[in-house]
């Protein structure tokens, strides 16, 4: 074939070392990151500021995950913190029934990388797992629907996971009744609607390290992914679903595919979420609201900018406490700070570009233009309000004739 | 003789009472250029809709190469080698020109979500391909200067020349093109009869084309089918076809066929 004719370029062989240090040196690049914030910068920051990075760090992991399936897939998933809960409570039973039973106590056990941080790391990985498994079970049936109906079915699958983890029974607190508990006895001890109490606190102001690993991890797979052949096929899925099916492309399997990698990392996140001191980990807490809020950063962020959504993960776990000080007023400060994105910018901050890929010119000129745009905002405020009162004026009239009884044709068109 | 390239034997398809297509049999030899045309509402695109899975036929077969093709999925009939364009253009819109051919060009890939995420060497290797292919392609189609464009923002004729593109880079036995000259002017037609000829000698591929417009299928299609009201009125060489009696009363009418013209308007 012709198009055989121009020879693709070699690719050098780095043999086998080379080739897994050339897969996983970001993933080193991370860890020192991580470290260098777990040891330089948290201990410098108070613990307000040191929670706030916490905070932001864990948003960034929820946002991220999100944006695997509402950005680069292009479905809309409503369903976010139900993958959130179930890998929160999940890790949450295996680091705090497994320390009992492993290591005879509730309280944190060992230091930095030891026992104890490491079974938070298999906790909040079997947390990720099953959260895929769930968007798996979730995924197969829901995601030949879109749209509207996808959302709608997330939504419930939310609302099912919080109603469920509000049925199970009390935490064992007792720890020689855990102890004497045989494990599987122990899966419905989940806290029901007071929530998860208990476990140990591995994450805090001043050990923000795992959260930061994390953080690296997931936007490293975002963003290998969205480059990557198969991540093209989620964005052509998203811009346009039946002209990828009739190239070849497996939609559905792409979509469950997309749906299953962004609920582990919710499952993950869950599970740092649980952990982090000062959080409650009650169903009240991850039911519809907070999918909202994770739907929110990746709405202003951009629906498929990794580097836009961090930005907004930022700034929404940053604006309430910046307007706290006002704070009966702050939601509705929040609120609208929404609808003027939505007004100005409803592809959210950055699009679908990175940051790297944004063109400064046009920023330059978008914000050049704003001074004009909010020039003319009172004007049409004025306009619509004249528009709003027109209509009342005319409304004793109007309801006068409904009694009154005018010809049919105008009280229909009243009515 | 090998099998036909792309064979369709009594293809029907009813929607509530209307008959869409009935008892379709066509067969096009590899290498062919072969022209399925009908006047506006005969039932041309409901045939590509068949053909790649779109819709499942009431009865009929559809093969590629000898491989039976019916009640596949349109992704995996695309795999097994026939893809189409779209008559209304569906690209990638918000995705460079570049990305739309290698999303199609990568459609086979064998590495996965995970080797992808690790940059095996595999999905390095597999990866340089897709590109190196990718630009050639469209080099080929004449828009490799505008690679790094939003799909989009591309000018009609170029947003066709890409759907051609992105459809050539899954590597396809069969190429079914839906009027590819549908709004286009005289020069824009003249350039994409041009660049259909071409494709025929750089790439080993059978086309079926579906035009409205009789000129440019008469013209570089060695065989024809001509449908009304989705039955086959007429089947042959182009010079056959012009002079068939029935070909003309489908497109022209017949002035004193009162039914004829009821049917046209409807």
């Amino acid at each position: 074939m012709a198009e055989a004719a121009s020879a693709p370029r070699p690719v050098a062989s780095p043999g086998f070392g080379g080739a897994v240090a050339r897969s996983l040196w970001p993933i080193l690049v991370g860890f020192a990151l991580a470290y260098a914030i777990q040891m330089a910068l948290a201990p410098m920051l108070p613990d307000f500021y040191g929670k706030l990075l916490v905070d932001i760090g864990i948003a960034i992991v929820l946002g991220v995950s999100l944006g695997i399936v509402n950005g680069f897939a292009g479905q809309f998933s409503l369903g976010h913190a139900g993958f959130m809960a179930i890998g929160g409570y999940t890790a949450a039973a295996i680091v705090y029934y497994g320390s009992i039973k492993l290591f005879g106590t509730k309280a944190i056990y060992g230091g930095s990388l030891g026992p104890g941080e490491l079974l938070l790391l298999a906790g909040c990985i079997a947390g990720g797992l099953l959260a895929a498994a769930a968007g798996w079970l979730v995924g197969l049936p829901s995601l030949r629907l879109s749209g509207d109906y996808l959302a709608i079915v997330t939504l419930g699958f939310g609302e099912i996971v919080r109603v469920l983890l509000q049925q199970t029974d009390d935490v064992v607190v007792a720890q020689a009744k855990a102890e004497a508990t045989d494990w599987w006895r122990l899966l419905d001890n989940l806290g029901g609607g007071l929530g998860f109490i208990g476990g140990p606190r591995y994450i805090d102001a001043k050990n923000p390290f795992w959260v930061w690993l994390v953080v690296v991890v997931v936007c490293l797979v975002a963003y290998r992914m969205k480059y990557s052949n198969r991540g093209r096929q989620l964005l052509a899925v998203r811009e346009n679903e039946i002209a990828a099916e009739a190239m070849g492309i497996r939609t559905t399997r792409a979509k469950v595919s997309a749906f299953m990698w962004s609920a582990f990392f919710a499952g993950v996140g869950g599970g740092l979420y649980a952990h982090e001191l000062g959080n409650s980990l009650r169903p009240a807490d991850l039911g519809f609201q907070k999918s909202i809020d994770i739907v929110i950063i990746v709405v202003l962020g951009g629906m498929g900018s990794i580097s836009g959504v961090c930005i907004a993960a930022v700034a929404v776990t940053l604006l309430p406490e910046v307007f706290r000080s006002f704070s009966e007023y702050r939601m509705i400060v929040y609120a609208l700070a929404l609808i003027l994105m939505m007004i100005l910018r409803p592809q959210g901050l950055l699009g679908v570009k990175e940051l790297w890929e944004v063109e400064w010119r046009d920023v330059g000129r978008s914000i050049g233009a704003l001074p004009a745009w909010l020039g003319r905002a009172p004007g049409r405020a004025v306009a619509w309000l004249g528009g709003v009162g027109r209509d009342l004026a005319r409304l004793p009239a109007r309801v006068v004739s409904v009694f009154t009884g005018r010809d049919p044709d105008d009280e229909e068109g009243d009515a | 003789m090998t099998a036909p390239a792309l064979a369709a034997r009594g293809l029907s398809k009813s929607f509530g009472g209307l008959k869409a297509v009935d008892a379709l049999t066509i067969d096009v030899p590899h290498g062919a250029l072969y022209g399925l045309i009908g006047p506006n509402g005969a039932g041309k695109t409901t045939v590509f809709n068949l053909l790649t899975g779109v819709y499942t036929p009431d009865a009929g077969t559809v093969s590629v190469g000898g491989a039976l093709m019916t009640g596949k999925k349109p992704s995996d009939i695309a795999r097994a080698g026939m893809v189409r364009t779209f008559q209304n253009i569906r690209l990638f819109g918000d995705l460079t020109v570049l990305d739309n051919v290698r999303i199609a060009a990568g459609v086979r890939a064998r590495a996965g979500m995970f080797r992808s995420l690790l940059r095996t060497p595999l999905y390095l290797r597999e990866e340089a391909e897709i590109r190196a292919r990718s630009r050639h392609l469209l080099d080929v189609l004449g828009i490799g200067h505008r690679a790094d464009e939003v799909a989009k923002s591309l000018p009609y004729g170029d947003q066709r020349r890409l759907e051609i593109a992105r459809a050539l880079a899954t590597q396809p036995k069969v190429l079914l093109l839906d009027e590819p000259v549908a709004g286009m002017n005289t020069g824009e037609k003249q350039a994409m009869r041009g660049l259909i000829q071409l494709l025929r000698e750089q790439f080993d591929v059978s086309i079926l084309l579906i035009e409205h417009d009789m000129g440019l299928v008469m013209d570089i299609c060695e065989h024809i089918t001509v449908i009304d009201h989705g039955v086959t009125i007429a089947q042959g060489e182009p010079a056959a076809i012009q002079s068939d009696p029935a070909v003309i009363e489908a497109y022209l009418g017949v002035p004193d066929d009162l039914a004829a013209a009821d049917q046209e308007g409807g």
